[in-house]
């Protein structure tokens, strides 16, 4: 006797097989519209290669496998393609998914079929492309292609034990039972090509005990075979792919692992017989028993039926009666799934449809407090702990569940199925597996986003700092220059500088000539001014100047420095230049001054007379055309004067004002704003003046 | 056709908190019939008062944390802890005593703590305890038992006046084996049984067969999977080794023979009903072996060489307070994984 194992955990709920035994497997005949998804697997869904209109035959290839995890899809009998559209599937999304409609025409023509009638003889990749060509995916219910689980081990190392999964531990679910009672030949057939693919040591049917007529069967089947029909106690989850490995080896699949690490295959008794007849009969994967159990059914039994046949056309089938139905499962009561619409189609994975009445399985109860009691812990075939998961999943502590091994949970319900207190366990950790999953999507998704921003931020900085080396290098050259201005001072200039500091000069004298009363001279840099200071300098070119000329000159040339001078401090102080650089310029100010004030004396110690008019040139005359015109201006009537000089000073101030507005916009120096208050501040005091002398003179005109 | 969108599993199981609770009061039966037995209708009339007080006071702290009072009131949760402390606690307690009990236990014990589930201490526990230090007199004075020194148990009429107009009888009460051992320090432990007949066959008169009628409502409860033999089966076991270690030959100094200290005071109805709630004990069952365990050396050693006569209360609320503590350091081993969880997270 083989020494079987056990594995912690496991309920005992009510089996109810026996309602759908009691008759022999029936064909469900051709319904007038088959449903065909194109995802009825674990991976990516089938793409279609045929078009709507186009007529088929039974076999025939629908749609091709996309990439390695996918498998094909073929015509489950002959028709006409009617439609490639979105339609509500069995999936516990309830989301509807694309499908393949065919419309039957009742021939079920084949198309021409090759099968291998020794397989033996075949050689692995030829097996394995057969297999993959008639669509086949693991019957159990997870849906996994079987050509990629009999294919190589990614991981490397051999296969030690072939596993045929006959446990069926779901309650009311008979499909593979009655598969095993009826074709248990076609099982064994199966099996052997199985065998040929991975080459196992041994090969081990595992069925629970409370199938005796099916392992007897089997057992009859196997007689003279290298395999081994193992019997177990009945206890569910026993048939879960883990459990089964632990009961028949003693071993367990590493967490995150596959079988195939421990040297183990799982193949379910289905697949076994759809591999049969895909490489004996070359017929693709295109029907399977489904059950049709619950009390909403008048005769539950199981049903040999085609792929996209609409649940409700073999509900009818078994007599069923609508209004007693209050929800259709697709798979057993313990792990599956509602469906939203009784014409969903039948796909590959389905192996019963449960159609309850409400006494049979009632609305779940409110839950009610965890008391601890810890049977869910007793009944975890996992070994965690689904108590504290509860607490943690209610609480969102994700690091909590992970460190609990959350998911190594196999969503069996076992927890649920023991609660006494009515708690939904199983949907708090599908919810939580969820949102971790989620959670590390979002997360991996911000890593790859954090890093394109660092990269961005870093470039961006380098651009920066590229950009400022330019302007710091502008700003050396610039002071440079500036330095190199200011050393070159009133000496010798391009001519272009020479004549903007002259404009500048101008400007400025007229300005301080106004500002200080002291310095007519200056203030009176008007254009008969600059008349004469060009015709001198005319008449300087023409050498016999005259001792006076000289002096005139002389003066004229000093004024000249110094309102360049005074004109560039100006500048400077408004241009915020460097205290070093006022102050030198300040400095040859103060020079200046002594210098011109002798100069001045100088030609006032000239004798009054002027030259006699035989002896004046044309210089001369202009020089005293415009000395006139000064004259004239000078003989102002005091009135006129004062007004003049109310004008001026109103327009200084407006000026000032003007100028002190614009500072404080552009931002300028606290100290440039400073110093245009301060200027205004004196000039209001002078306008006051200006004022009171205008009024006192027209009061004195109208006295 | 509206179909019903649920998640998996669709089946339940049989077990509900109310059911498991309801077993929780059947298996008290053959207990209290052997107490009324052997010292009347005390117990019986405590438990049916403890039981009016707990359902009042569920009621109350429900309305007052507003949860639907139907739905919780049918758990019967309160009335299991009522019971539990009416057994407890001596025959004939007077009814001031009970109604301050366990309306502590259900109010303050279980409620303030968040209810059914949340309370980390055994409420029933809790309550015995704040009367024990509180009221020592009252909660010590056990009546004699049925033919020790002829005595006559009180009938129903009586027992009811002695708990609802406390002195109005003059009832018997005898101080209890486990004190007459303890205060003894002459003789051997043979002289001791042959002086006073209220010691019985091993541990006591009407306690031996109390103690044995809640091993076999304790025994049917296993039987029924309302919990796992760990905790208690520890308990008892390293009660009785503990004893066995301290027997030192049945001479003066001996602390009493392991049967005498199995079937004497509550330590079988504390094995089978007092540190099997699932609330405030550990969860895995590793961690229940070493929460009774623990309990049972606690209950030794508080026995011998505390200053209170029976010890169960404190043993179990002192391992109340270890639990959690027990719990992270007993994680089960997942499936598919090399080494255990113990100590992490």
């Amino acid at each position: 006797m083989r020494k079987i194992w056990d594995f912690h955990g496991g309920v005992h709920p009510p089996e109810n097989k026996h309602q759908s035994l009691g008759r022999p497997i029936r064909s469900a005949g051709i319904p007038p519209e088959l449903t065909l998804p194109l995802n009825q697997h674990i991976g990516a869904p089938a793409e279609p290669i045929v078009t709507v209109g186009q007529k088929v035959l039974k076999g025939e290839c629908i749609a091709k496998a996309a990439g390695l995890i996918s498998v094909p899809v073929h015509a489950p009998t002959s028709g006409t393609i009617t439609a490639i559209e979105e339609r509500l599937v069995a999936h516990p999304s309830g989301l509807p998914t694309e499908c393949i409609i065919l419309e039957t025409d009742g021939e079920d023509r084949w198309i021409e079929r090759t099968g291998i009638a020794d397989p033996a003889t075949a050689d692995k990749a030829t097996l394995l492309a057969c297999i993959r060509d008639a669509g086949i995916a693991g019957m159990g219910g997870a849906g996994f292609p079987t050509s990629v689980k009999l294919g190589v081990n990614p991981r490397g190392g051999g296969i030690d034990t072939l596993v045929l999964n006959g446990t069926e531990c779901e309650p009311y679910i008979t499909a593979d039972h009655v598969l095993m009672r009826e074709r248990a030949d076609e099982i064994v057939a199966g099996a052997r090509i199985l065998q040929q693919l991975v080459e196992p040591k041994e090969t081990l049917l595992g069925v629970e005990d409370n199938k005796p007529d099916a392992i007897e069967a089997l057992r009859q089947a196997c007689q003279g075979e290298d395999m081994e029909v193992v019997v177990f106690p009945t206890k569910y989850p026993s048939g879960g792919e883990k459990q089964l490995i632990e009961i028949l080896t003693g071993r367990q699949v590493p967490s995150g692992g596959l079988p195939a690490d421990i040297g183990v295959v799982c193949q379910n008794m289905g697949t076994a017989v759809a591999v049969y007849r895909a490489v004996v009969h070359g017929e693709p994967l295109i029907s399977r028993i489904t059950t049709v159990t619950g009390e909403a059914v008048a005769q539950p039994g199981n049903f040999e039926v085609l792929l996209g046949t609409p649940m409700s056309y073999l509900l009818e089938l078994s007599g069923f009666s609508a209004d007693r139905l209050q929800r259709l499962v697709m798979g057993g009561p313990m792990m599956g799934f509602t469906v939203p619409d009784p014409a969903v189609p039948i796909v590959k994975t389905t192996n019963c449809i449960l159609a309850p009445t409400t006494s049979e399985l009632p609305p779940p109860p409110p839950a009610q407090p965890c008391i601890r009691c810890g049977l869910c812990a007793e009944a975890c075939p996992a070994s965690l702990l689904p108590q504290q998961l509860y607490w943690f999943s209610r609480g969102k502590e994700y690091e909590k569940l992970e460190a609990h091994n959350l998911f190594d949970c196999i969503e069996c319900g076992a927890c649920s199925f023991a609660c006494p207190s009515n708690i939904p366990l199983v949907q708090y950790y599908r919810a939580s597996k969820a949102e971790i999953t989620q959670l590390k999507r979002d997360q991996a998704k911000s890593e790859h986003s954090k890093t394109r921003f660092e990269a961005r931020q870093e470039r961006l900085q380098r651009e920066a700092e590229a950009k400022e080396a330019q302007r710091a290098a502008r700003k050396q050259a610039a002071e440079a220059r500036a330095r190199e201005a200011a050393e070159a001072g009133g000496a010798e200039q391009d001519p272009i500088q020479a004549a903007i500091e002259r404009a500048k000069a101008r400007k400025a004298a007229a300005q301080d000539g106004e500002k200080t009363s002291q310095r007519p001279a200056i203030a009176q840099l008007d254009p008969a001014e600059l008349a004469i200071e060009r015709a001198r300098a005319a008449r300087a070119a023409s050498a016999d100047q005259s001792p006076e000329d000289k002096a005139r000159a002389n003066l004229a040339r000093l004024q000249e420095r110094l309102a360049k001078s005074e004109a560039k401090l100006a500048a400077s102080r408004e241009s915020g230049a460097e205290a070093n650089i006022i102050e030198a310029l300040e400095a040859a100010i103060e020079k200046l001054q002594p210098k011109l004030e002798e100069a001045r004396r100088q030609v006032e110690a000239l004798p009054g007379e002027p030259a006699p008019a035989a002896e004046k040139d044309a210089a001369q005359l202009a020089i005293e055309r415009a000395q006139a015109a000064r004259a004239a201006s000078a003989n102002q009537d005091p009135g006129e004067k004062a007004r003049a000089n109310l004008e001026r000073l109103q327009e200084r101030l407006a000026k000032s004002e003007a100028k002190l507005a614009a500072s404080r916009e552009s931002g300028a120096d606290d100290t440039i704003i400073e110093a245009l208050e301060a200027a205004i501040d004196k000039l209001k005091p002078k306008l006051e003046e200006a004022q009171r002398e205008v009024d006192a003179l027209h009061s004195g005109q109208e006295a | 056709m509206a179909l019903m969108s649920v998640t998996s599993p669709h089946a339940h199981g049989p077990l509900s908190t109310a059911r498991a609770m309801q077993t929780v009061l059947l298996a008290c039966i053959p207990g209290v019939a052997a107490l009324t037995w052997f010292f009347g209708f005390g117990t019986l009339v405590n438990i049916a008062w403890a039981c009016l007080v707990g359902l009042a006071s569920e009621a109350l702290a429900l309305k007052l944390r507003q949860r639907p009072i139907g739905l919780y009131l049918n758990d019967y949760s309160a009335l299991v802890t009522a019971t539990l402390l009416a057994i407890a606690m001596p025959a004939y307690a007077p009814w001031w005593l009970i109604l301050v009990g366990v309306s502590f236990s259900i109010i303050i014990a279980k409620h303030l703590y968040g209810g059914l589930g949340y309370n980390p201490f055994n409420p029933a526990m809790v309550g015995y305890v704040v009367l024990l230090i509180s009221f020592p007199l009252e909660m010590t004075s056990w009546a004699a038992p049925r033919g020790v020194n002829a005595v006559q148990v009180p009938g129903l009429w009586e027992a009811i006046q002695l708990c609802f107009v406390p002195g109005s009888i003059d009832a018997v009460t005898m101080a209890t084996p486990l004190d007459l051992l303890k205060q003894n320090n002459s003789l051997s432990v043979e002289a001791l049984w042959q002086q006073n007949p209220q010691f019985g066959r091993w541990a006591g008169e009407g306690w031996e067969w109390a103690s044995l009628g809640f091993l076999a409502g304790g025994l049917w409860m296993l039987y029924r999977r309302i919990y796992t033999w760990h905790a208690p089966v520890a308990m008892l076991a390293s009660l009785a080794l503990m004893a066995a270690l301290f027997y030192d030959g049945g001479g003066p100094q001996s602390t009493g023979s392991p049967l005498f200290h199995l079937l004497s005071g509550g330590a079988v109805f504390g094995a089978f009903f007092i540190i099997t709630d699932p609330v405030s004990s550990a969860v895995s069952n590793l961690g229940r072996l070493i929460f009774g365990a623990l309990i049972g050396v606690l209950v030794f050693l508080i026995r011998c060489f505390g200053n209170y006569p029976d010890a169960v209360a404190f043993a179990v609320l002192i391992m109340n307070f270890a639990a959690p503590f027990i719990d992270y350091y007993t994680q089960p081993r997942t499936y598919g994984h090399r080494t255990g969880n113990r100590g992490s997270s």
